[in-house]
């Protein structure tokens, strides 16, 4: 069962003077959890940005499910089943837990665009709503405002949201950064449980999360893949270790 | 309330409702027409800013523009008034479909920009353009019967008119923020990105709010011209646009009430000052320079922050 979901090919994108992706074939298969690591600046939030179509490649194809999306809209891609999140927490500030995950599945199920009808049109998709949110633990906070929720779990909220799409593959960018160990842990365990039927490809630094979690592990540098395989194989090579430590690092660990 | 007004917006409703019920008995009826369509004009342009965060600079094209076809086809092809108001507010959406597409793929400063530029150009086809008279404008336009029979000849017969055509856009307006179409325009207004990683074509959305808000404008222009039976360049000239701004910002950008209360306070600066000339200008100037000093959420929203209610 080796069916690849997502393809790209000589994926490259230059700023002015700039190589941020310089020629990526990237390939994930469905049903694994990908993770895409390397240090700052390797260029793993373009490439993110580049599969979402939140910026124009500059050269290359991205192929999703067999059909090339490169010259695609970033929303047209989100209505394929391709589904992101962002490294700073992505939720609507001013509406409640319950709206923002409502918003989700207003999108998919249609109306969104009915300015004559109550709001109050809405309340079919509650029910739903609230399982998604008692999904990801966050039943007891439905009526609270987005923006008052606690970091961890605003980061809870938005993977809600986009489950809300139900979309085939998720793309997590840092899902457990800047959290604590008991939310790293809570989040480590929620996208164990919403992996079922899906294809997930996550940026992380984190390398225990990456470890436990993950099937298979591209290693980025400056723009370029370094290595790639399950994580016994990448972390033993020597190439990554001077990436991630440094030379001199790396040299130290020689001694 | 089955609108979905909270009990402060309720209360708030119930006493405006009051001063249009009892203003003519104290208040000149002429100029309380005038608020009226200032206010639906001021609360059709504050669905932008207020609730979509895009500040137009050119909303005095559809104002104005609604104002000459209405009066234009209120005299020559002698269309009832509801009719010509319809058609007022439908060429203001019109022209809002053309523009808003053109605008909308700029934000900020060059969204603004652009909505100022394009109303210009719709300023300087109505100088130049014949059927609007140029500077003359549109002149004694008859009041035309509603439905072609309930007279409008007297001001306190068209006054009812005018408070029913404010009434029905200000609720339109308050359904469109609080409906399925308004929660979308609530999350793209939050975190546009996030809008569009669900799939949101978000400037579709844009779109449709600038269409609604540039049809009630054409409305608010349509109503005006069938008020003072006249449409001139004043109702399509910039100077209009910032007043709009001016109007909204004073009551409070993204508040219900807060444009209602801005237009009220302008017309009447603008009626009651008028015997002083210039000074006119220079008081909306110094009213303007406070309001953004001292209370930047306007009237009504500083109340309404004040007493932690949504007005």
């Amino acid at each position: 069962m080796s069916d690849t979901i997502l393809e790209t090919s000589g994926l490259t994108k230059e700023f002015r003077g700039f190589v941020a992706v310089n020629g990526v074939d990237l390939r994930v298969e469905t049903g694994t959890i990908h993770a895409l690591i390397g240090p700052n600046g390797a260029g793993k939030t373009t490439c993110f940005n580049l599969l979402t179509k939140f910026l124009p490649p500059t050269r290359g194809t991205i192929r999703f499910k067999g059909r090339d999306i490169t010259g695609m809209r970033p929303a047209e891609v989100a209505r394929l089943g391709l589904v992101r999140s962002f490294q700073i927490s992505a939720v609507f500030a001013h509406l409640t837990a319950l709206q923002n995950v409502r918003v989700a599945l207003q999108r998919g199920r249609g109306g969104s665009f009915d300015f004559w009808r109550a709001e109050s049109v809405l309340d079919r998709y509650n029910a739903r709503a609230r399982e998604l949110l008692d999904q990801v633990g966050l039943g007891e906070f439905a009526t609270v405002p987005a923006g008052q929720l606690a970091y961890g779990r605003k980061r809870a909220l938005e993977i809600a949201t986009t489950l809300a799409l139900e979309p085939e593959m998720l793309l997590l960018d840092e899902p457990t950064a800047g959290m604590t160990h008991a939310d790293v842990d809570r989040i480590v365990a929620l996208i164990r449980r919403v992996r079922q039927g899906r294809t997930i490809l996550m940026v992380e630094h984190n390398l225990s999360v990456v470890e436990g979690l993950c099937d298979r592990i591209t290693v980025l540098t400056r723009g370029r893949i370094l290595a790639e395989g399950d994580y016994a194989t990448v972390s033993r090579n020597e190439e990554v270790i001077a990436a991630y430590l440094g030379s001199e690092a790396g040299s130290v660990a020689h001694v | 309330m089955s609108l979905g007004f909270s009990r402060a917006q309720a209360t708030a409703m119930v006493v405006m409702v009051a001063f249009i019920i009892v203003g003519p008995a104290v208040l000149y009826p002429v100029f309380l027409m005038k608020v009226l369509c200032l206010a639906l004009f001021a609360c059709a342009f504050n669905l932008l800013p207020g609730y979509v965060g895009l500040l137009s600079f050119g909303h005095a094209a559809y104002f104005g523009m609604g104002s000459y076809i209405a009066a234009w086809t209120a005299k020559y092809w002698g269309l009832d008034a509801e009719a010509a108001i319809i058609l007022g507010g439908l060429c203001g959406g019109a022209l809002g479909l053309v523009f808003g597409w053109l605008a909308i793929r700029r934000q900020g400063i060059y969204f603004a920009m652009i909505t100022l530029a394009l109303a210009e150009m719709v300023y300087f086809f109505c100088l130049e353009a014949p059927f609007t008279g140029g500077e003359d404008g549109i002149q004694q336009v008859p009041r035309s019967p509603l439905f072609g029979i309930i007279s409008t000849q007297q001001d306190m017969s068209l006054y009812w008119i005018i408070a029913a055509i404010f009434l029905g856009g200000f609720l339109l307006i308050h359904r469109i923020i609080h409906s399925p179409f308004g929660q979308v325009l609530q999350a793209i207004r939050e975190n546009e990105p996030r809008a569009i990683s669900l799939g949101y074509r978000v400037d579709d959305y844009k779109l449709l709010a600038f269409v609604l808000s540039a049809a009630l404008a054409g409305v608010a222009g349509a109503a005006k011209s069938q008020v003072f039976g006249i449409a001139t360049l004043t109702d399509v000239h910039s100077q209009m646009s910032g007043e709009v701004v001016l109007m909204t910002l004073i009551g409070g950008i993204g508040t219900v009430f807060g444009p209602v209360v801005g237009a009220l306070l302008f017309g009447s600066l603008e009626t009651y000052l008028a015997p002083f000339g210039d000074w006119v200008t220079v008081t909306q100037g110094a009213i303007f320079v406070a309001c953004v000093l001292a209370f930047r959420r306007g009237l009504i929203g500083e109340i309404g922050a004040r007493l932690k209610l949504g007005l």
